[in-house]
């Protein structure tokens, strides 16, 4: 798999997973000095899930995604300066300083929104991938959400009617290990460790990937992708992953073993991962993804210091855009 | 031309017509077509009370039977529709609304404001309401206040086939959600139509007759009861304006408050409940609004705060009618004081 990719498009999922954990990383720093507004949910330790994913998408093809959102939208081609204005409330934020990090938006980009409720993105996926299948242009629909969200009767209503319809639907769980702060062992209790499993008894094709190898993933996607695209119906892609902050930031993650982050970030982390595979199998040069690092840290400090330097919004925002007209 | 047709073929053929004008409108809902699956012909219910009756044979790939799953596909309405379709979800009884409020509440209502006024939602969502039918609690209600509660979302409760028509097909070409609430005790009332398409704006109420005393503010199935009450009245010389809204959000308060500030009385009727309802809220805005002019207290006419009984006796007891709304306008004119003086003096 690892050679079916160009050298353009190795860099440019590098370059995507960089971005967001540099993104996140440095969003967990500006919260901890209480200059955030809200709260937030950080997606660092599960790129090469979004990723994995989006890197077989076009602007076309539709996602929907979760409270822990920054990934799928960086992953889609959401703009890093609008995702960062619009987590501090600004008016040049993706979404004019009114949606926050939960709800950022960019439908040009395919990306139906983050969202608050958890398993809201099921139903409304299923209605893109019915649009897709209408409209014959060979596009589909992507749905991203937790192992949580998996206990969602909008999850299992929509793999039923995914079905039913016949829809180019992918329905994509990470399953991080914990529900905020409970495990998928209590609460997704299917017989084996795989909730994949519960999606074959919907009568789709269900697999388990290690959602940390960005080639597994990828691999897994671009089945069940073209798949959809061709008119077979949707699938199910399970990764398993792991988050590297708490669910939200301030969680003090006393529910977690002792080093199971540190132990993860060392070992098993999908940048690191990515960067030895592509190194060792010389289709990447160790300084061409130094480059990248540099080039978006570089991103993301100027995004943070635009972010900071904006204005507010107008205050006649307020009531604007509540309807088209009214 | 107009000729007289029912209440529910009325919504049929804004549907058609829409779905003739315009490609991206689709329908999905249970049973709309019916029969899927089976070795029977398809189109065998055309939705439980056949309103969609005809139309899967015209447009086969537009009307989608779906799974008894309302969160599903009234969400997948709702994002076919953020993605350039205009979905119409057929949500049988508005009693079901609770099953998939999340995704009109968080969903649809918010897109356009979270994500900074980008995002175009022209869903419509149908759905009965209505008692009459000993159909008890969880398929009589008329739960529109707690929709026209939500900022983001349209309602709509048309009175008579013209209106149904002209309604639906404005919402159906609305760009904004719609939810549009069909009393089912109105199915089958007859009037006339044109064949030829029409929408009627939403938000314009329409002012069914005028009269200098007391204003009615009416919906959906009350209008009927309000004229009843108003020609009994009329014999006594209390001469009735009645207001049908047609739509509580949007909702027309300029042509209720210039009415009021005409009469000087307000009656509100409305099948659903007094606490915070559409008509407290009507009668709070007048008396906000047009204060001075109030020669009474604005009354409400509504179903008593129960949910809705079975049995025939209870059920007559819990609907407003003819006979509580003339109660209530003779207690805006003073009338009952008035007879009492009146004895008293003689």
């Amino acid at each position: 798999m690892k050679a079916q990719l160009s050298k353009e498009n190795l860099l440019k999922a590098y370059r995507k997973m960089r971005e967001i954990r540099e993104f996140e990383d440095r969003v967990h720093v500006e919260f901890a000095k209480g200059t955030l507004p809200g709260f937030v949910h950080l997606y660092s330790g599960e790129e090469a899930v979004a990723v994995g994913i989006c890197e077989h998408l076009n602007d076309l093809d539709r996602i929907a995604s979760t409270h822990r959102g920054h990934g799928h939208c960086i992953a889609k081609g959401v703009e890093l300066e609008g995702m960062m204005a619009e987590i501090y409330g600004k008016k040049t934020g993706t979404c004019g300083g009114k949606g926050g990090s939960m709800h950022i938006a960019d439908l040009d980009k395919g990306m139906m929104g983050a969202n608050g409720i958890v398993g809201a993105g099921p139903p409304l996926i299923a209605g893109a991938a019915l649009a897709s299948k209408l409209r014959k242009d060979g596009s589909v629909g992507v749905v991203f959400f937790g192992d949580g969200a998996s206990n969602q009767g909008t999850n299992f209503e929509s793999m039923n009617m995914a079905v039913t319809l016949d829809l180019p639907m992918i329905f994509v769980l990470e399953n991080n290990g914990y529900a905020e702060s409970t495990s998928p062992k209590y609460s997704a209790k299917v017989g084996s460790d795989n909730i994949a499993d519960r999606a074959r008894g919907f009568g789709m094709p269900a697999v388990t990937v290690d959602g940390n190898d960005f080639f597994a993933v990828y691999e897994a996607a671009a089945e069940a992708i073209n798949r959809a695209r061709k008119g077979g119906g949707p699938t199910f892609i399970e990764c398993k992953t792991m988050r590297y902050f708490g669910h939200f930031e301030g969680d003090a993650q006393t529910y977690r073993p002792k080093d199971e982050v540190k132990n993860a970030r060392i070992n098993d982390c999908p940048l690191k991962r990515f960067a030895a595979a592509v190194t060792s199998a010389g289709l990447v040069e160790a300084t061409e993804l130094e480059a990248i690092d540099k080039a978006v840290l570089d991103q993301v400090e100027k995004a943070v210091k635009a972010a900071e330097a904006a204005p507010q919004p107008d205050l006649d925002a307020l009531m604007a855009d509540v309807y088209v007209s009214y | 031309m107009a000729r007289k047709i029912m209440f529910k073929d009325a919504i049929n053929e804004a549907m058609r017509l829409e779905m003739e004008r315009d490609e991206s409108v689709i329908i999905l809902g249970l049973d709309v077509a019916g029969a899927a699956g089976t070795e029977q012909a398809r189109d065998a219910w055309g939705g439980v009370l056949g309103v969609t009756k005809g139309l899967y044979p015209l447009f086969p790939e537009r009307v989608i039977d779906c799974p008894i799953s309302e969160s599903a596909y009234i969400g997948a309405a709702v994002g076919a529709s953020a993605c350039g379709m205009r979905a119409v979800g057929e949500l049988m009884f508005s009693d079901f609304l609770g099953v998939c409020f999340d995704q009109l509440y968080n969903q649809a209502a918010k897109f356009r404001y979270m994500f900074g006024g980008k995002a175009v939602t022209p869903v419509t969502i149908r759905t009965m309401i209505g008692a009459g039918f000993s159909a008890a609690a969880q398929h009589s209600q008329s739960p529109y206040s707690m929709f026209a509660h939500v900022p983001g979302l349209k309602c709509i409760i048309p009175s008579n086939p013209y209106d149904a028509k002209g309604l639906l097909a404005a919402c159906i070409e609305d760009d904004d959600p719609c939810v549009f609430f069909e009393h089912k005790a109105l199915y089958t009332m007859k009037g006339e139509v044109p064949e030829e398409h029409y929408t009627i704006p939403l938000g314009q109420a329409n002012v069914i007759q005028e009269g200098k005393d007391v204003t009615i503010v009416a919906l959906a199935r009350m209008v009927q009861f309000a004229e009843k009450a108003a020609k009994a009245l009329a014999k006594d010389g209390i001469e009735c304006t009645i207001i049908d809204p047609r739509t509580i959000s949007p909702l027309d308060t300029d042509t209720i408050f210039s009415s009021v500030e005409k009469t000087g009385r307000l009656v509100v009727v409305d099948e659903s409940y007094d606490r915070c309802g559409v008509a407290a809220d009507i009668a709070a805005m007048v008396s906000q609004n047009v204060f001075d002019a109030l020669k009474a207290a604005p009354q409400m006419v509504t179903a008593p705060f129960v949910p809705t009984p079975f049995a025939a006796n209870l059920e007559a007891a819990y609907l407003p009618d003819a006979r509580k709304i003339e109660a209530a306008v003779r207690k805006t004119m003073g009338v009952s004081n008035a007879v009492k003086m009146q004895a008293a003096a003689n």
